[in-house]
């Protein structure tokens, strides 16, 4: 299917082939995502950032992947000064935007908004995150470091852990990974674990998620160890959060009996879950994690635009 | 000597086979009795009935519903059968049916949904029916709470 014209609001929107399109894309791109080829596929074409609120890593990286390709961008990073400060509905502010611009990247606090956008919206709308929504560019950018680092994603093992309950993030990936035929475990506090309706979903996609506690049981047979910020909000017993936050850190002495191969993933910022010594390890991914969402976000804007990379 | 438990209807709906307990759920999102209207509202609840052990039955005197209340019913009495009477007589008899996708007629429960801002929009939820019919929001993906606290 053409992505031409097309919105990006939901991962659950992409078929296995879709992704594998936007990913093989990426991977053609990404000597210019590196700056070692110049582009200008995008010249003309103009990028609306409407960040409702700020999210400077996720900003930046569209930027980046538009400047690279030649591409000129306008927008807000924070809704301050605009109408919609003053009232005005996101469908209008769709609209005007719509006007302005080729294709519009939108970050807002609501859920569904992404939705809402793509409704009112002439141009291809790409959803940089909805509130504790969808984030599909975040997943496909885990998907490509997935490919990159390990070599595929089918039949791997991979971890999820940390708070698998309240990252909707890490519900998409699950999602995404299970079209893959990936191997999930799921590691998590009791309370913080999966929630039922993910696990039944994931399930009927065919995949058999196993279900732990420690991170020590995943570690010899990993291929990625994905991991997630565990928030202090999310704990009544400020000891309690201690606790786990401890339990569930990695460290260098952890990853002993890990397999060369695997590798450590994080969506970043980072706050005490991988420790600063894991960074000089060959198993951390993270940073270039957070490089390859700039191919990946150029493989979609040149998609949606209709441009052959 | 022979009970009346429900009195015949003039003119009106009445809405048979509904799950046993019901019954005021149905009442409750078709909104009546309605302010300034006497027309009789019976209300049966735990009737002996063959095909389904026990139902709720509900008579609405000088009521028809409206496709969009059909609609409702249909997401938490799915066995419903609705009869339109009309002097006595059954005009139409119809079983609800449940429909895949339900517009406007449904709230999020999610308060930091967009549906729930003042945009202009209609929501949408797809039905999933499972061993229980579940609402999820096509905008936020989130599952309804309570269908009838949504609906009503
Ligand atoms: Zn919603």
């Amino acid at each position: 299917m053409s992505f031409k014209g097309r919105h990006v609001v939901s991962i659950r929107d992409f078929s296995r082939k879709d992704i594998e399109q936007i990913l093989s894309r990426a991977n053609k791109l990404l000597p210019i995502a590196k700056g070692e080829k110049a582009s200008d596929i995008l010249r003309n074409k103009i990028m609306a950032t409407l960040f409702f609120e700020p999210s400077t890593r996720t900003r930046l990286s569209f930027e980046s992947a538009m400047l690279r390709m030649g591409g000129r961008t306008l927008g807000f990073s924070d809704p301050g000064g605009t109408s919609a400060k003053k009232g005005e509905t996101l469908a209008d502010t769709i609209r005007m935007a719509a006007a302005y611009s080729d294709v519009i990247v939108l970050r807002h606090p609501q859920e569904g908004a992404a939705k809402l956008a793509s409704e009112f919206s002439d141009v291809p709308v790409i959803n940089a995150g909805d509130g504790a929504g969808q984030h599909p560019t975040q997943t496909l950018l885990d998907l490509f470091t997935i490919k990159k680092e390990v070599g595929k994603i089918d039949g791997k093992n991979i971890a999820l852990v940390g708070d698998l309950k309240y990252g909707r993030t890490v519900h998409s990936l699950a999602y995404a990974l299970s079209t893959f035929k990936a191997k999930l475990t799921f590691v998590a506090p009791p309370t913080l674990q999966m929630p039922e309706e993910m696990v039944a979903t994931v399930k009927e996609m065919g995949t058999k998620p196993k279900l732990v506690n420690r991170i020590e049981d995943v570690i010899k047979t990993a291929d990625v160890i994905y991991v997630t910020r565990i928030q202090k909000e999310r704990f009544p017993d400020p000891d309690e959060y201690k606790k786990v936050a401890r339990v569930y850190r990695i460290t260098p002495a952890m990853l002993k009996g890990a397999k060369e191969t695997m590798r450590i993933m994080h969506p970043l910022p980072r706050v005490k879950e991988i420790s600063p010594e894991v960074d000089e390890m060959k198993h951390a991914a993270y940073f270039k994690q957070a490089f390859y969402g700039v191919p990946t976000r150029m493989a979609l804007l040149s998609a949606v635009l209709g441009v052959n990379s | 000597m022979k009970e009346m438990k429900i009195t015949p209807i003039r003119n009106g709906t009445v809405i048979d086979h509904i799950e046993p307990g019901m019954a005021m759920k149905v009442v409750r999102i078709l909104g009546i009795p309605e302010p300034d209207t006497h027309s009789t509202i019976s209300i049966a609840m735990f009737v002996r009935s063959k095909k389904m052990g026990e139902k709720d039955l509900l008579k609405i005197e000088d009521r028809e519903l409206r496709q969009e209340e059909v609609n409702k019913i249909s997401l938490i009495a799915p066995n419903a059968t609705i009869i339109i009477i009309k002097d006595y007589n059954v005009k139409k008899k119809m079983r609800v049916s449940i429909p895949e996708v339900v517009r406007g007629i449904a709230r999020c429960s999610n308060p930091n949904c967009i549906t729930n801002k003042d945009e202009p929009l209609e929501t949408e939820f797809k039905v999933e029916n499972g061993k229980d019919i579940k609402l999820r929001c096509l905008y936020c993906e989130r599952y309804v709470a309570d269908i009838v606290e949504s609906i009503a």
